[in-house]
């Protein structure tokens, strides 16, 4: 027993090594400026560099849009393939484990090929006007579009490991037999119990929008990942600093959603 | 502070249900789950469905939940039409298989979610949810979540959810066959007692002859998607009106014997034949175990191939003369003497016997 201890004791260790170690020389190089000692210079700058917040705010907001939207396609989407269909299941799990076969850039590439050809075909349509609505660079909902083919194969994973656990068409049916129509019964007996999927599928969601740089960059629109990049060919210290917060805020925002998960479970009981 | 008994009245449906199967007919592909069913279940009473495993009697449950559609046929509720109503406008409150509780509720919301439904305020129900806990015996566990309960409890609660609306009719798809011995006893007495109580119109489905048998009023044997006899368990035990149900029933030997002009030849004794006699010829006797007299006779053609204790009984397995095996339940006393391998002689009461056509 206690050697075992001793081996988790390692291991554990080392992996906690393994991330804090780069985690805490980026927080030095930032904070340790050769010739000034200890400052915080750094990170007061990135208030003032110009992009910050405009960045941040779209990264969260395209963040939103593509939990929802992928969460609105794929709950009902599985749900029903469970209910209806549950030989499909492995057709959908390979469609939806596409993107991660797919490299993004050839993913991007696609997209700009679409994105030139359309506007040139459909120049006399209504069409055109949709193609440069979709490409606002104020919220370019292509971005979403993107992100949420490239989320598919993290939640499709996340709430088949969440609808595994339950018994979907008992608790239909049961619903069903208390008097509940169809929407009424998949929202309040199934999804409730879908909450620990959602929330992981959130989650995982969240942390690829935040991070995602490639399709942005290629597409030319600058959230908070093209931004830190663009800022750190000038600014060194700014850079890793901004990285540094970055990480932050994210797990900031991770906090904040399973908070938000474990008060709506004690909501419920009430 | 109410009593139980006030309780189940203030629970009492108005006036119970009649239910009709009128010539259900369903196909999943190539298999016929229902052939054509016809049934009437009589208001207030408890039928058990009962049937060896794909014999459509879940199917026909189902139907009457609004869950499955039938090919053709239609399902009735006091004479109205219900087959094309949703599931839940039924008004049938069911109990399941498996343990069907919303895991994210407990116990008190569980079983008012039929009236969240309808809309009934917060308080209403509640009450209302605590008043059935009450009446299956769980007003202590109203906050408990189901994954705290024990699956007879969970069973207790699924019931009460079932019994919120006040629904017309009761379904019960085999809701005692995922629990242990001692629960599956004391539970099936409960129900049996609260249907009673309540007056509900209850259908129950089971692949146990035993459960189907002690508490139903009427029991229909089904048997690949038609209904084989729907009697009485008395009468489904001692006057089986078909050999399937004669052997599904219970257990059944089956002895060989000639038959003439309604009597039958049959271990060197002549019985009349019970029922409808089938064409003269060779015929097979079938025979309950508690009416086979076995005698230890050292002229006995027959021998005793094995024995195994019962308790009360014993059940001895004898082989013929002519080969056929025959099981027979002796008093314990009477066997002590009756080893494998022992002569005996078989013989059967005076009284009429059950014949069917001889299978091979």
């Amino acid at each position: 027993m206690a050697r075992l201890n001793l081996w988790r004791w390692g291991v554990f260790g080392l992996a906690g090594l393994y991330f804090l170690v780069p985690l805490a020389a980026s927080v030095v190089f930032t904070v340790d400026v050769p010739g000034q000692g200890l400052t915080v210079d750094a990170y007061t700058q990135i208030v003032g560099t110009g992009g910050f917040g405009s960045s941040l705010l779209l990264s969260l907001e395209l963040a939103l849009a593509t939990i929802a939207v992928v969460l609105l396609l794929m709950v009902p989407a599985m749900v029903a393939l469970r209910l209806g269909a549950p030989k499909l299941r492995p057709v959908v799990e390979v469609v939806c484990s596409l993107p991660l076969v797919v490299p993004p850039i050839a993913f991007v590439a696609g997209i700009v090929t679409v994105l030139k050809w359309g506007p040139e075909h459909l120049s006399r349509t209504p069409l055109f006007q949709t193609f440069v609505a979709i490409q606002n660079p104020d919220f370019p909902v292509v971005l979403v579009l993107a992100y949420v083919v490239m989320a598919l194969p993290f939640v499709y994973r996340a709430l088949d490991a969440g609808l595994r656990a339950i018994d979907v068409p008992t608790l239909v049916e049961a619903a069903r037999s208390c008097g509940a129509s169809w929407p009424q019964a998949l929202v309040q007996a199934v999804l409730p119990n879908l909450r620990g999927a959602l929330l992981n599928a959130s989650f995982l969601t969240l942390a690829l929008v935040l991070g995602e740089f490639t399709v942005a960059q290629l597409l030319g629109f600058r959230p908070f990942a093209v931004w830190i990049v663009n800022v750190s060919g000038s600014q060194a210290q700014l850079s890793v600093a901004v990285s540094v917060m970055s990480l932050l805020v994210t797990w900031l925002l991770l906090l904040v959603l399973a908070g938000f998960g474990g008060r709506s479970r004690t909501t419920s009981r009430g | 502070m109410k009593t139980k008994e006030n309780v189940a009245t203030s629970n009492t449906t108005d006036k119970a249900a009649t239910v009709e199967f009128r010539g259900l007919r369903r196909e999943f592909g190539p298999t016929v789950a229902l052939d054509g069913l016809d049934l009437t279940v009589r208001p207030g009473e408890l039928v058990a469905l009962l049937g060896p495993s794909g014999c459509g009697k879940t199917t026909a449950l189902r139907m009457l939940a609004g869950f499955e559609r039938p090919d053709s046929g239609e399902v009735l509720v006091d004479g109205e039409d219900v087959t094309r109503v949703p599931a839940h406008r039924r008004d049938a409150g069911m109990v399941f298989q498996s343990y069907s509780l919303f895991p994210h509720l407990d116990t008190v919301d569980n079983v008012a979610f039929g009236l969240r439904m309808r809309g009934v305020r917060t308080g209403e129900r509640r009450a209302r949810a605590a008043e059935l806990l009450e009446l299956v015996g769980l007003a202590d566990k109203g906050g408990r979540y189901p994954h705290q309960l024990s699956g007879g409890q969970q069973q207790r609660v699924a019931l009460a959810r079932a019994l919120a609306l006040r629904p017309r009719v009761l379904l019960l798809d085999e809701p005692l066959s995922a629990l242990d011995a001692k629960v599956r006893l004391t539970l099936r007495e409960e129900i049996r007692r609260l249907q009673q109580e309540l007056g509900i119109t209850t259908l129950f489905v089971t692949h146990d002859q035993e459960e189907a048998l002690s508490m139903a009023d009427r029991v229909a044997v089904m048997h690949a998607g038609k209904l084989e006899q729907c009697a009485a368990p008395a009468e489904l035990y001692g006057r089986p009106a078909t050999a399937f149900v004669a052997e599904f029933v219970g257990t059944m030997s089956r002895i060989p014997g000639r038959v003439s002009d309604g009597v039958v030849d049959v271990l060197g004794q002549r019985l009349p034949v019970d029922g409808a006699a089938p064409q003269a010829g060779e015929v097979d006797v079938l025979v309950r175990p508690e009416a086979v007299r076995v005698a230890a006779d050292a002229d006995g053609k027959a021998r005793v191939l094995a024995t195994s204790f019962l308790g009360a009984a014993v059940r001895i397995t004898v082989r013929l003369a002519d080969g056929s095996e025959v099981k027979a339940d002796l008093p314990a006393h009477e066997a002590a003497d009756l080893v494998a391998g022992a002569p005996v002689s078989v013989s059967l009461p005076e009284r009429p016997v059950l014949a069917a056509e001889r299978t091979v």
